[in-house]
Formats: structure tokens, C-alpha cells, sequence
């Protein structure tokens, strides 16, 4: 059971500093060890990192249909289009809804997980690893698997056979939007696929709270249960929380596979990215205007990360400690 | 002191850092040319691109067809995605782009210069072609693409269900409506359309009277008998006796004959496997009237051959082109009928076809005769998706029908004066 232990992710053993042997050659330089490791992984992140995301930009002031090297500057137009366009700017406020309730409701429910499986005295590594499997399926065969399997419209799809036992007729899942019922169908896939990984960041935070607060909160008086839980637990966790919150926001902007397939050929419950990829490699092949509606995506995100930091004190994590 | 060896430590690093920002420009050049460029050959390689047909045996077909030709080698790309256009149109942009695909006639690829003038090896056969295949694929007196089949799309019925439940075959839209009605029962719905019910859009529109564009090109959907029609298709949509988020796709047979509907929308390609599947419980009827004064309609789909254009290869793939669906006329005929069933584009092959000589596809010859409606050329990806937009939020939303498709009329507006000034 090796796997049990798990290491504190916030402060790793501090790596030993190799002492300063006067030595000649190469091997023994630091400077050149220093580029040996970070060259390949700089090298990676330059061209398929920071390169797209310039071009990106650069793309966004150009005239760009059905070409990535364009010629005619635009200015500011793409973004014009882009912000009176009523199809982005309605997705970017759809998910700015669904944020604020998917990553709310992901992080209780990664955090419930976490506290059950810390509690539980045998079989722990494996609750742990069946929680934590759907981390490892691909979106898109998770989007298929509910849409035709759990989610089909047809009586003997899985909700429909349930839902039959109470006697309720069929549903549309997903062809019907009114009532919304897809919006179920997105945020019960989505929280299985994504609710195990941040699990396993919770569990590791609650492994790394020392027991002595426990014990001492006891000796005075405070009673197991909620009073713990809401004085001890929850701000010992502020950091992983800050941390889930930020990552789960942004996945939440960047919401792509599942809507894509779950949703094909509607006009609605189209996340940002599906909206842009349409406008870039849809029929209209227009990246300089797909380009810009990154951009305002990209922006978006920062603000809304940097705000949420602020509010939430990410980066003085340690003080939490 | 420390200045000095600050300084001599900086002439080092600068020097270090030269060479690794040399080193990282020589592997960005790598990365950069990523042997994409290699196509400039022989011209003894030929890559073909073609949806993924549903019927057993016709990839093999396909491949077959193509490894008995000695000129080339033809490799064959077999897309399994189900937007198969967003998927070549996002190829031919590329280098990897296909030297010759399958698609339907649309004018924006002859304006764009991506497919090839192939009326030097038409004309020799031209008057052997359906008139209606050749005018669909005619820009400025130009043919752009070989008709390889025939595809009209119809409804296939079960006359058990419908002799059960007392419904006769609908003739018009009000009376499809009631006959779902009437089938529906507690394990059938009573229709199938397809899960988001886009390919009744054009012969809901025919039915009414109406057309997607007239003959000047100008839009010709927007009428009266349109948006009845768009609100017959809401209360169809909200009766509860369509079926909806079946696991297939209305291109397949399965939920007909899985027992899922009664009536489901098809095409000729699927009737073998009714055939095997339901036996003689299989029949056929068009689209029905829309509107009283409308006509029942037939939507004669299909699929066509052409030539890339842009790609480094034309000529030897139009020479391919030629030898296949010009003059290897025994393939063509296996490709039209020996999978699913199509109606052979060229008289003197579909004279040949005894398959479709007698009963139901002979029916469905009937239908594609007396009721069918060609591609229009002029009617391309953007305004088929302009009018998806509006089924989508006037049918399965409950969007005003008229105010969507002014949005529709915006967009199809934009994109004919693109194509036609």
C-alpha cells in the first residue's frame, strides 16, 4: 500500500544543493546543466505555446479568411465584430452562469469525496482509484457514452428506464431544449469526469493536516462533526480550495468536448470556445475574427482568475499553513 | 573584485546564451518544416476523400476500384465524422488536402478556384447524364463535378402499423402529424425525422410552394406557406410522438427497424437493409403538401466527384476521375446498386440496373422522377446552415418562425452577394 503516502505537494523536500566541487568540463557547469533541462521543455513551450498565442494576436488585427499569413491590417474591427456579435457575447455571458454554478458545485462535491474516502478505514485505495478512473476517460467518449447510452431519447435508454419505473414518459435529453433538460445531461458528465481529480488534491490536503489541531480543538471542547469541520478542516484547506477554484474556473471557460458533441447543430449551450470554432474553422474559415474572440476569452480569464486571487488570497497560501 | 567577475561571468552567459538561442532557432526550423511539403512528386500518388458510407462493403469497394487503376497509386481517406463538410473544407486549405473528394455541387468552391473545370471529359457523355445532374453542377456553361449516384430521400412506412392504427399514408403535412398521433402507442412513437430534423428543412419548403433560392438567385424561402409550415413542424415537435435522441442518425435504417417508430425519413440507400430487415412491411411515401396549395416533394440528394483544384496533381486525378466514373461503367454500376441502393446519374447505366426495375425501388425511381428536386449549386454550406439556425430556434425552440428567419435572410443575403455581386 505505498500509494497511502502521499507527499505534501505545497512544500517539497527541499532538493540538496550540490556542492560546489571546483570542477572543469562541462558536466560540472551550472549554467550549462541549467539550460540542459530547461532547453527542451522551453524549446516545447516556445513553439506550440507561445508562438500560436502570438500569431494568435497578431492575427486578430489582420483580415484573416482562409489563411493564417494575411496581408490586410484591420485594427481593432475583429474585436469590434466579435463584441457586437450577439452569438459570442451571449456565450460568454451562458458561461459566466455556468460557472458560477458548475464551479461551486464541483468543488462541494470534490471536497464531500475527499472527506468520505479520508474517513474510511479499509478499501481506501480503492475508493480512492474509482473515483479518481473517470479522470482518465477522454471527454469525448464520455460525451458519447451519455448521449447514447445513459441519455438517449429512446425507451430503453438508461434515464428513460429509470424514469419509466415512476411511471414519468420519455424524455429528449438533448434534442428538446425547452425544458433545459441538456444542461443536466453537461454537469452530470462533467462532474463525473472532473470531480476525482480534484478529489485527490483535497485528500492530499487533508492527509497534511497535523493531528494535533484535531486534538487540541478536542481538548477544548470542540465537538467532532460540523464545529471541526467548519473551524479546523475548512481553513486548512484554503490553499488546495483557492488553487481547485482557479483551475475548475478556468476549465469552465474552456469548456469544449462534451458540448461539442453533446450539442451538435443547436444555437444554444454553446461554450466560448465552440462559438469560436465555429467562427474560425467552420465554414467561414475566419481567423482573424476567431483570433480576436480568443483574445477577449484569454482576457477574460485573467481578469476573473486575478480577481478571484485577490479575493481569495492565492499566492499567500503559505500564511494558511 | 566582484565587478570583475561579475563581467566575466556575463561575457560567458551572453556567449552560452548565444548558442542556445542559435540551437533552438535551428530546431524551430525543424518544427517548422514538418515534411508536410512533400507532394511535389511523380504525380504518381493520388489521395481521394469520401464520407463514411453506412452499407457493408463499400469502403472495400471503394479501395477496390481504386487499386485496379495501373496509372496510380489512389489512396483512399474514409471519414467517419459525422460533419464531414467542416472536415474537407478545413482540408483544402491545407497541403494534406485531398487531390480529388466527394461532395455536393456548391458555388463557393467554383468561385474560390478549389475545384477543377472537368468539362473536357464530361462533354463527351454529357447527353448519357440525367439533364438535371449536369444543370446542378453547370456554372458559365462549365461542369464542375461527375455525378457518381443519385440519392432521393422519402419516408419508408410500415403498412401493418398503419393498417392497425386506421391512419392512411399521409398526403399532407396536417395528416403526418395525426397519423404520428395515432401510431404512437407505448413502446412506438409514431415518426422519425431525425434527431435534430435538418434534413426536412428543403422538402418542408418545396412542399410549400416554396424554394430555397429562385432562378435569379435571390431568396425564395421566405414565404407565407414557409412559416406554416415552420409552426406544423413546432406542434409536430412538441407532440410527444416524434421520436427524438434515437442512437442513429435519420441516414440509417435502425430505428425503423428496430420497432422505435412507425414512419421514419430515409433514403433510397437504406432499402435493402428494410428489405432484409421488415420484408414485404415496407413502403414509401414523398414528402407530404406543407400547405393545401403545396406539392409533395422529394429531395434528390446524391453525391458527386471532383478535383482539387489547388492540389499538385490535377491533371493525373482528373485522368483518374475519367477512368473510374466516366468509362469503368461495370463500377459504377456495382456502386450504385450493389450496397445500398442509388439511382445510376447515367441513362444507359440505370436502363442496366435490374435492381431497381421492380417493386419498392422501382417505386422510388417513381418518386425521384415525379416528385424530385435537384441540388441547386448556388445554395451552399452557409445558407444550409442558415436555415438549420431557424429550424433549430423556431422548431425545437420556440422562436418566433419569422423573426429567425429574417436573422436567416441577413445571413444567406451576405453570402449571395459574396457569390454573386
Amino acid at each position: 500500500m505505498s500509494t497511502t503516502t502521499t507527499r505534501d505537494l505545497a512544500s517539497p523536500a527541499p532538493a540538496k544543493a550540490t556542492s560546489a566541487k571546483p570542477r572543469r568540463g562541462l558536466r560540472g557547469n551550472r549554467t550549462f546543466n541549467f539550460w540542459l533541462f530547461i532547453g527542451p521543455f522551453l524549446l516545447g513551450l516556445m513553439i506550440f505555446v507561445y508562438v500560436p498565442i502570438g500569431w494568435s494576436i497578431y492575427l486578430s488585427f489582420f483580415e484573416a479568411r482562409f489563411t493564417v499569413t494575411p496581408s490586410k491590417f484591420v485594427g481593432f474591427d475583429n474585436y469590434t465584430y466579435m463584441l457586437t456579435n450577439p452569438d459570442f457575447v451571449g456565450s460568454l455571458g451562458t458561461f459566466t452562469v455556468f460557472a458560477a454554478f458548475i464551479v461551486p458545485t464541483t468543488w462541494a462535491l470534490s471536497l464531500g469525496l475527499a472527506l468520505l474516502v479520508n474517513r474510511l478505514r479499509f478499501m481506501r485505495a480503492f475508493f480512492r482509484s474509482v473515483f479518481f478512473l473517470p479522470t482518465a476517460c477522454s471527454y469525448v467518449a464520455a460525451a458519447l457514452i451519455w448521449k447514447m447510452s445513459i441519455f438517449s431519447g429512446v425507451r430503453f435508454g438508461l434515464m428513460n428506464t429509470i424514469i419509466g419505473w415512476f411511471g414519468v414518459d420519455n424524455i429528449a435529453w438533448l434534442s428538446n431544449p425547452s425544458p433545459p433538460w441538456y444542461w443536466f445531461v453537461i454537469v452530470t458528465a462533467r462532474l463525473w469526469l472532473q470531480s476525482g481529480f480534484y478529489m485527490i488534491l483535497f485528500l492530499a490536503a487533508l492527509q497534511n493536516i497535523p493531528g494535533e489541531l484535531y486534538e487540541a480543538a478536542a481538548i477544548d471542547g470542540a465537538k467532532p462533526g460540523w464545529q471541526t469541520f467548519r473551524y479546523i478542516t475548512l481553513p486548512q484547506l484554503r490553499a488546495t480550495s483557492t488553487a481547485v477554484i482557479l483551475l475548475l474556473l478556468i476549465a469552465a471557460y474552456q469548456a469544449f468536448d462534451e458540448f461539442f458533441n453533446l450539442l451538435s447543430k443547436t444555437t444554444w449551450g454553446r461554450p466560448p470556445l465552440v462559438e469560436l470554432y465555429y467562427t474560425a474553422l467552420g465554414e467561414n474559415q475566419d481567423y482573424g475574427a476567431g483570433s480576436a474572440g480568443a483574445v477577449i476569452l484569454t482576457l477574460l480569464i485573467i481578469i476573473v482568475t486575478l480577481f478571484q486571487g485577490k479575493l481569495m488570497g492565492f499566492g499567500r497560501s503559505e500564511e494558511a499553513k | 573584485m566582484s565587478a570583475m567577475s561579475n563581467s566575466n561571468w556575463s561575457r560567458r552567459s551572453i556567449f552560452r546564451a548565444a548558442a542556445g538561442m542559435a540551437a533552438a532557432g535551428t530546431l524551430a526550423a525543424c518544427g517548422g518544416n514538418n515534411g508536410r511539403g512533400g507532394s511535389g512528386g511523380s504525380g504518381k500518388n493520388l489521395t481521394q476523400m469520401f464520407h463514411a458510407y453506412g452499407e457493408a462493403g463499400t469502403e472495400q469497394a471503394i479501395k477496390r476500384y481504386a487499386k485496379a487503376y495501373s496509372k496510380a497509386n489512389v489512396a483512399t481517406q474514409w471519414i467517419t465524422s459525422s460533419d464531414y463538410e467542416s472536415k474537407l473544407f478545413a482540408t483544402l486549405l491545407t497541403k494534406n488536402a485531398p487531390d480529388m473528394f466527394e461532395f455536393h455541387p456548391q458555388i463557393q468552391m467554383v468561385k474560390s478556384g478549389q475545384v477543377a473545370d472537368l468539362s473536357d471529359i464530361i462533354d463527351p457523355v454529357k447527353a448519357d447524364f440525367n439533364p438535371a445532374d449536369i444543370a446542378s453542377h453547370t456554372v458559365d456553361g462549365k461542369i464542375y463535378g461527375v455525378r457518381m449516384i443519385d440519392d432521393p430521400q422519402f419516408f419508408f412506412y410500415r403498412p401493418s402499423l398503419l393498417e392497425k392504427a386506421g391512419v392512411k399514408v399521409p398526403e399532407t403535412l396536417d395528416e403526418l402529424i395525426e397519423a404520428a398521433a395515432k401510431l404512437t402507442t407505448g413502446k412506438v412513437k409514431g415518426l422519425y425525422i431525425g434527431n435534430d430534423l435538418h434534413a426536412v428543412i428543403n422538402p418542408m419548403i418545396w412542399s410549400a410552394g416554396a424554394d430555397t433560392l429562385n432562378a435569379q438567385n435571390q431568396i425564395a424561402y421566405h414565404t407565407p406557406g414557409v412559416i406554416e409550415g415552420i409552426k406544423k413542424m413546432r406542434k409536430l415537435f412538441t407532440s410527444g410522438h416524434l421520436l427524438l435522441d434515437a442512437p442513429t442518425d435519420y441516414w440509417d435504417p435502425s430505428a425503423l427497424n428496430q420497432g422505435l417508430c412507425a414512419i421514419q425519413f430515409c433514403g433510397m440507400w437504406a432499402m435493402p437493409q428494410f428489405q432484409k430487415a421488415l420484408g414485404d412491411d415496407i413502403g414509401i411515401f414523398p414528402f407530404p403538401k406543407t400547405i393545401d396549395s403545396g406539392k409533395q416533394s422529394v429531395y434528390n440528394g446524391g453525391w458527386s466527384m471532383f478535383v482539387n483544384a489547388k492540389g499538385a496533381n490535377v491533371d493525373a486525378a482528373k485522368e483518374y476521375v475519367k477512368w473510374l466514373w466516366i468509362d469503368q461503367k461495370k463500377d459504377q454500376e456495382d456502386w450504385a446498386t450493389s450496397y445500398g441502393f442509388h439511382i445510376p446519374p447515367r441513362a444507359s447505366i440505370a436502363a442496366g440496373a435490374t435492381k431497381l426495375k421492380s417493386g419498392l425501388p422501382a417505386e422510388g425511381v417513381k418518386l425521384f422522377n415525379e416528385f424530385g428536386h435537384f441540388d441547386n449549386i448556388g445554395w451552399t454550406q452557409a445558407m444550409i446552415t442558415a436555415l438549420e439556425d431557424v429550424f433549430a430556434n423556431s422548431v425545437r425552440k420556440g422562436g418566433d418562425p419569422e423573426a429567425s428567419l429574417d436573422k436567416a435572410d441577413t445571413a444567406v443575403n451576405r453570402e449571395l452577394k459574396k457569390l454573386f455581386g
